[in-house]
Order: C-alpha cells, then structure tokens, then sequence
C-alpha cells in the first residue's frame, strides 16, 4: 500500500517510508507470532493436560491450582486400567479393524479412482458424478436400517460391519482420480499394454507403484477415521472382549466415574499413538490432503 | 479441464485393436468400479431408502413392525424433546460456525508472508482433529469442572467465573461449542491456507500495482476466488454441526447418562435424543422418522445457503 505514495515523492522520503514500512511489518509480525503461538498453546495445551492427569489420581487432579507437571500414581492407574477392561485387547481390536480396512480401501479405491482417470468408457462423468453426490448425503439417515441389516446378516458383535462398508468409498476413490489424472502418464499404459499386459495386472504392477505419495495420505486418512470411529461400533459391538478404543473410553467413563485419571490414562492410549503417527508425517499428509481438496473445487 | 486431452491420447492406440479386443477393454473400467456401486447399494443405498419405509412403522426390534403411517411424523411434530433438540443442535451449527472464521484469520495470517514456522503452527492446528472425540471429551469433561476445572482456574485469574459448565443449564450448549470449536478450526485453517496458497500472487501484485488497498483486495480478489473453498467447509460444518453426537453425549454422562444432554437436556443435540430412542427405548420406527426429518433439515440449511451466500455475486 505504502509503495505507491513512495514512488510519487522524493527518494529520501521513499527510503524513509521503506525503512518504516519495514519496522511496521516487524512489529505487526510479533503480534501474529502472539497470536499465533497463543492458538497453537490451546490447540496443544489439553493433550498435555491429559498426559498430566493419567499419571494423578483424582484427589491431585482437583487441586488449586491445577496441577501443571506429571505425578506418581501411573502405576496405579494403569493397574485399575487393565482391571477394569481387556484395555490392550481392545486396542488390538481397534489395530485389526482399522488396519485391515485401511488395505482395503487402499486397495479399492486405487482401483477405483484409476478407472475413472484413466479410461474413457459410456457414462463415465455420469456415474462419476452419481457417486459425488452420494457424498452429499449424511450417515444419520442410514444408521438404524444400517444397524438392522448387520443384525440379520448375522454381524452384531463381529468385526465385519466396522471393515467392510465403505471399503469402496466416494470419498477415496475422488481423491485416487484426482491425484492419478493430474500426475500418471498415459505413456506409461500405453507401453505397458503395447507389451500385451492386461488392465489390472497395469494397475497392479504399473499404476501402484507410482501413485503411493496419495496412497500414504489416504491411508493415514483412512486410518484415523476408523480409529477413532464411535457411534457405529458403540451400536455393534455389545462384548467388552470385542469393543474398540472408543466404545471401551465410553465404557471406562462409566466404571470410573471418579477417578479421572484412569479415564484420561484411557484416553492416552487411545490418543497417543496416532498423534505420533501424525507427528511424524505432518508435513507430507497436510500437503496431500489439501492438494485433494482444492483440486476438487 | 486438462483430463480430456489425455483421454484422447489414451484412446489412439486402443482403435488400433480389433473389436473383440475393444469390447474386452471397455468392460475393465467397469470392473473396477463395481465395488463401490455394489457396496453402496448394500451399504448406503439400502439403509437410506429403508429409513423412509421405516418411519412409516412402529417397530421395537423384536416384535412384528406395524404400519401407522404418518402417526411418527406426527407424534414428532408434537414433541416438544425433539423441537428442543433440534433448537440445541441448530445453536451449536450458528455458534460453532465461528471456527470458519476464526479459520479464515489465521490462514490469511499464515499465508501474509508476515510469519515463518508455517508449518509447525499449520501442524499444531490440526492436532485436535486427529484425536478421538471420545477421548476429547473425557479431557475437556475434568477441564470443565466447577470447583477444580482448569478453565474455571483460568478465568479466575482474570476475576471471571466460576462457570458450572456441566451442570448449569445456561453454559451447557456453550461448553458443548468450545470444545467443537476447539476441535475443528484448525481443519478449517489448513483447507482455507491451501485455497488461498493457490491463488496466484501476481494477482496481489497487480492489484497493489494499480493502487489497490488490502481491504480492496481481501474482499475483491481473495474472498471471490476462495468461494468455492468456502462453500465446501460450510457444508462439511453443516453437515458435522447438525449430526453432533459424541461431544454432547460425552460431556453429561457418557452412554450411562440419566440425563442425556445435561440439566433440562440443554445440550441434547437431535443425535443424542436419536441414540436414545433407538437403542434404549427401542423405538426404530420413532427413531427413524427423526433421521428422515434431520436429513431434511440438513438438505433445507444446505439449499439455503447455496440459494442466498454460495452463488451470490462477488459485490
């Protein structure tokens, strides 16, 4: 803004404007890094919180002021933890369920998204376009004939409702054709057909290999989700034997309503290992995760 | 959009194959996709159409459904829980709807050039999305308490409060909000930052060239071409906002609770009243005329906000 009023006067002015210019957008620049950093302390600050509180029992949790650093009592929450619930079988579970139903999707979805990149067939953008709109619609309205259906294909306390729909997703399958049309060569079809291969032995043995940057972002997509999943499998599974992380914390709410540092030693397992897993691969899953987004507009 | 140039190369080569060959090829793609259509019709398709023939019945899971056609409908129409309900979760969608902007800021922050670190604070954002709501809650239930809650502790320093978040009517939905907002404004950064890092800065420079002022250029050239961006999370948080679940029911009592959504079911969003008709008073067919009438609400709120904001011209 300040450069045009500089270019019309005297050029000791203009250094003079620059040199203020300069000064302004430091000192505004503190101010968003105040700003900033206080945000990002509130986004931050509950996980410590919780770490704090899983090593405390409730008596040093309800203290004034609130305790700010980790104290003794992990030991023993940890022992009411196991106590209470198969807490390490239920983070198996909820392993296996979103494990398996990440590779499927990976595997689906791929497959999917590169049909509709890369082949030119009657009624594509048709049925392309059916499928967006299924995104549009919201689960609420499926969720009691979806609980029935499980119940009479015989699924109620299985694994198999919480892996199986959606293994072949709208959502995926859009990522997949936006990553694979903007970025595989057709050459590389080509030459692979030109050699006599057919369509999916090119998926499997051509396309794959080089799409994994998008396939590593769904899949850390695909896996949180599930991971962290509730109202589906609260309905489903009714054996604490068989609940995952979520529908378990749920359950731990309930057995140790006042001891809140079992609850949040809980809520750690639960949460702990896939912050790590985000922690670690921040970077590439935020920058593919908003390539998908804004290339979808 | 540069897709169909390289369908076209795609197809030379396959003119070059018999018809046999031709109609073998074309049946791949179709293969490929199958899954999802069959999965979907299973899935998705089934479950939604079987929830409008549902609300038509009485059903308790057990006993034969019985047919009373409209008598959900109306008994929902009267039901003053329900209206509560859905007043609570329409609240939440307004208030929470703050996180887009709030979003908006601190990606224009970020992407002002004014600021290093983008990254770290971009990842610090997105922290509480990738956590489990459940666990979220049960977090923020102990930052909440009245007497020792760290929340309360904070406002005290500053001669505010104590608030009984929890327990006092008045600040239910509110605490239900914060921790919404909490959750989801860091998402919303991260989509708004890559919308606008994908508007070109020659446009910026162009305009500043020409005289233009931020304020000028914020509400000509960036808040136009982010449309779209916008568009897309206001949908996402209707959809999310309206279908609230976990925080509410978390936040008063968990799936034990006697009091769903807090005193005077202050926070019992349409979800939580939905849950328990369902699966503790086993209602389906109660409970599945709810889904039609919130999926309706749901398809109202999106229409008109197409209708009078998404297209709206760039004035």
């Amino acid at each position: 803004m300040a450069t045009t009023t500089g270019r019309t006067t005297v050029s000791t002015v203009e250094t003079r404007g620059a040199d203020r210019i300069r000064a302004m957008d430091r000192f505004s620049s503190v101010i968003l890094y105040i700003v900033l950093t206080g945000v990002a302390l509130v986004s931050a600050f509950p996980f410590w919180w919780m770490i704090v509180a899983s090593t405390r029992r409730s008596a040093t949790i309800l203290s004034t002021p609130p305790p700010l650093v980790p104290g003794t009592a992990l030991a023993l929450n940890y022992s009411e933890l196991v106590t209470g619930l198969p807490y390490w079988r239920n983070t198996f579970n909820s392993l296996f369920v979103s494990l398996s139903h990440t590779i499927l999707v990976l595997f689906f979805c791929s497959l999917g998204g590169y049909a509709f990149a890369k082949f030119r067939f009657p009624a594509r953008d048709q049925l392309f376009a059916i499928m967006l709109a299924t995104m549009m619609i919201p689960p609420v309205l499926g969720i009691i004939p979806s609980f029935m259906l499980m119940r009479w294909l015989g699924w109620i306390d299985s694994y198999l409702p919480l892996i199986v729909p959606g293994v072949a997703n709208a959502f995926g399958i859009f990522w997949m054709r936006q990553y694979i049309s903007s970025s595989v060569p057709d050459d590389l079809m080509d030459a692979a057909r030109i050699d006599g291969a057919h369509e999916f032995r090119i998926y499997w043995n051509v396309i794959l290999p080089i799409i994994t940057p998008a396939l590593a972002a769904l899949a850390i997509f695909t896996f949180m989700g599930r991971w962290n999943e509730f109202f589906f499998p609260l309905l489903i599974l009714k054996d604490e034997m068989n609940y995952t992380l979520p529908v378990a914390l749920a359950s731990l709410q309930n057995l140790y309503s006042s001891e809140q540092g079992v609850q949040l030693l809980g809520s750690t397992v639960a949460i702990l290992p896939i912050m790590i897993v985000f922690l670690l691969s921040a970077r590439r899953f935020m920058a593919g995760l908003t390539a998908g987004a804004v290339k979808g507009m | 959009m540069a897709q169909g140039t390289l369908d076209a190369r795609a197809g030379r080569p396959a003119a070059k194959l018999s018809t046999m060959q031709q109609v073998r090829r074309s049946l791949w793609p179709y293969l490929f996709i199958a899954p999802f259509f069959i999965l979907f019709a299973i899935f998705g398709l089934f479950p939604y159409l079987y929830a409008f023939l549902l609300s038509f019945q009485e059903w308790d899971g057990i006993s034969p459904s019985r047919w009373v056609g409209l008598e959900n409908y109306s008994t929902l129409m009267s039901d003053a829980v329900w209206w509560k309900a859905l007043y609570n979760s329409v609240w939440l969608l307004v208030v929470t709807s703050i996180n887009l902007v709030i979003a908006f800021a601190l990606a224009f922050i970020l992407n002002s050039g004014l600021v290093r670190f983008k990254d770290i604070y971009r990842t610090a954002f997105f922290m509480p999305i990738v956590a489990s709501s459940v666990a979220i809650a049960l977090v923020f239930t102990t930052l909440f308490g009245l007497n020792y809650g760290l929340v309360n502790y904070v406002l005290g320093l500053v001669g505010l409060g104590p608030i009984d978040w929890l327990q006092d009517a008045r600040w239910a939905k509110p605490a239900v909000a914060l921790v919404v907002i909490w959750r989801y404004f860091g998402w919303n950064t991260v989509i708004y930052l890559a919308g606008l890092q994908s508007i070109s800065t020659d446009l910026y420079e162009a305009a500043r060239v020409d005289g233009a002022r931020w304020r000028d250029i914020f509400f000509h050239i960036t808040l136009p071409l982010m449309r779209p961006t916008i568009t897309f999370t206001v949908i996402l948080s209707i959809i999310g906002a309206l279908q609230l679940f976990e925080e509410p029911l978390m936040l008063f009592g968990g799936t034990a609770s006697t009091s769903p959504g807090g005193t005077d079911r202050s926070a019992l969003t349409v979800l939580v009243y939905l849950y328990s008709t369902a699966f503790q008073y086993v209602e389906f067919g109660y409970a599945a005329a709810m889904s039609v009438a919130l999926f309706l609400v749901i398809v109202v709120f999106s229409f008109l906000y197409y209708r009078f904001l998404g297209s709206a011209s760039e004035a």
